[in-house]
């Protein structure tokens, strides 16, 4: 190598780069490039695929197993079927706060939170507690054979009535 | 007796298979006993010299090693509780409740894992309360602070993991009301509840992930923290012995 005198490690104008430098460069964004991707693989690996979660549509039952003017707790599902003088509605269970199971308490018509304390009515408008919105309405609709259904993972803004 | 009996340690000390284990061979002067100390893998990580009123009780109330100790336990007890755990929904609460009432000494070992928990929590504390107002977290030790209220996080963490894994109703709220305070983080917080639990739920990816995290990579963070934590003693001056005594007053 020493015998090309043109070929040194040494840059011939100070804008060429050294050889070693080059390497370094070479060398710090290839490790920077393999951080990167091990980040993003990392982070697709941690983060399943599929979820073997039951499933967020709820079949609530026929809607005359509902008493009039009722509030229906089913804990395994998170949700209250509420039945009114007027129609249906599924109210999520979980407490807005953080999320905690609330209950109806009949004896006070509302529905309270064990953890913090927060207190909803039964149209899920919050009355009092840490709870920082009112428990949402689900979207709910008649199946085929005439069985309420509820979405759970589908809050809806609107607040409708299914009449039976 | 006393005689032979430290004859006896003598020859013991002084055999070939003891010298190839312990290089530093007997003797009471001070370079043995520095390099007892200095050769050991485990107490190579302390100083060879200490002063007399930094290995006192009133130092340190020796809280730091009490925490050390609490961690011990917590690891061979932790252990052996494995043995008979398994992270699933099906069979984690029943286990639990195995080790309390069938498993030969199973309430024993259960309950020396909980309570020496408790203590280490209230202990890594009282050990960060004596070191802030005795001012040993001032330079050159401020690094190994920092270090320590790292292991601070990590004991919590491993306090709040290990709390899931009875999978009673206390445990699965408690990690749910957890997993919710966590998806408070602005942006990024309901993707942080994500890959924390593993899915939208408290199940049975949450229960794994928190047993793996509460059984490998916690415990081998702390490990690592704490060799660095007792390492650095020694590199930052040893044990903060306080200001130098003044007025001829005797230390």
């Amino acid at each position: 190598m020493s015998e090309d005198p043109k070929r040194t490690d040494t840059p011939e104008s100070p804008d060429e780069m050294s050889r070693r430098n080059f390497f370094i460069k070479m060398g710090v964004g290839s490790v920077a490039v393999a951080a990167l991707g091990t980040t993003v693989f990392g982070y697709q690996y941690l983060s399943p695929n599929v979820l073997y979660e039951p499933s967020p549509i709820v079949d609530a039952g026929k809607p005359d197993h509902y008493p009039p003017d009722s509030v229906t707790l089913d804990p395994q599902t998170a949700i209250y079927v509420v039945r009114t003088a007027e129609g249906f509605f599924a109210l999520s269970a979980i407490c807005t706060h953080l999320g905690c199971l609330t209950a109806y308490k009949p004896e006070l018509g509302i529905i309270a939170c064990p953890c913090h304390g927060s207190k909803f009515n039964k149209d899920g408008v919050k009355i009092e507690g840490p709870a920082p919105r009112p428990l949402p309405w689900l979207r709910m609709w008649l199946s085929e054979d005439g069985n309420l259904m509820v979405d759970r993972s589908n809050a809806i803004a609107i607040k409708q009535l299914v009449r039976v | 007796m006393a005689n032979t009996l430290d004859q006896l340690v003598e020859q013991v000390r002084e055999n070939r298979i003891w010298r190839s284990i312990f290089r530093s061979g007997t003797g009471a002067s001070n370079l043995h006993r520095a390099l007892f100390v200095q050769q050991n893998v485990f107490l190579h990580l302390f100083s060879v010299k200490a002063r007399k009123r930094t290995v006192g009780f009133s130092a340190t109330w020796y809280l730091g090693a009490l925490t050390f100790g609490t961690f011990l336990i917590l690891v061979i007890t932790g252990i052996l509780l494995m043995l008979y755990y398994h992270p699933s929904v099906p069979q984690a609460y029943a286990d639990m409740k195995d080790l309390q009432f069938v498993v030969s000494s199973g309430v024993f070992l259960r309950n020396l894992h909980r309570w020496s928990a408790h203590a280490m929590v209230f202990l890594v504390f009282a050990h960060m309360f004596k070191v802030f107002y005795r001012g040993a977290y001032r330079p050159p030790r401020e690094f190994n602070w920092v270090i320590g209220v790292v292991l601070l996080l990590v004991t919590l963490l491993l306090s709040y993991t290990g709390y899931l894994l009875p999978w009673d109703q206390l445990a699965y709220w408690a990690v749910t009301v957890g997993s919710n305070i966590a998806s408070a983080v602005p942006v990024m917080g309901s993707k942080i509840r994500f890959l924390m639990l593993g899915g939208t739920a408290v199940n049975a990816n949450a229960l794994l992930r928190f047993y793996v995290l509460h059984c490998v990579i916690l415990p081998f963070t702390a490990t690592l923290l704490v060799a660095i934590h007792f390492w650095r003693i020694r590199k930052d001056g040893g044990i903060y012995a306080g200001e130098p005594a003044t007025k001829g007053k005797s230390e």
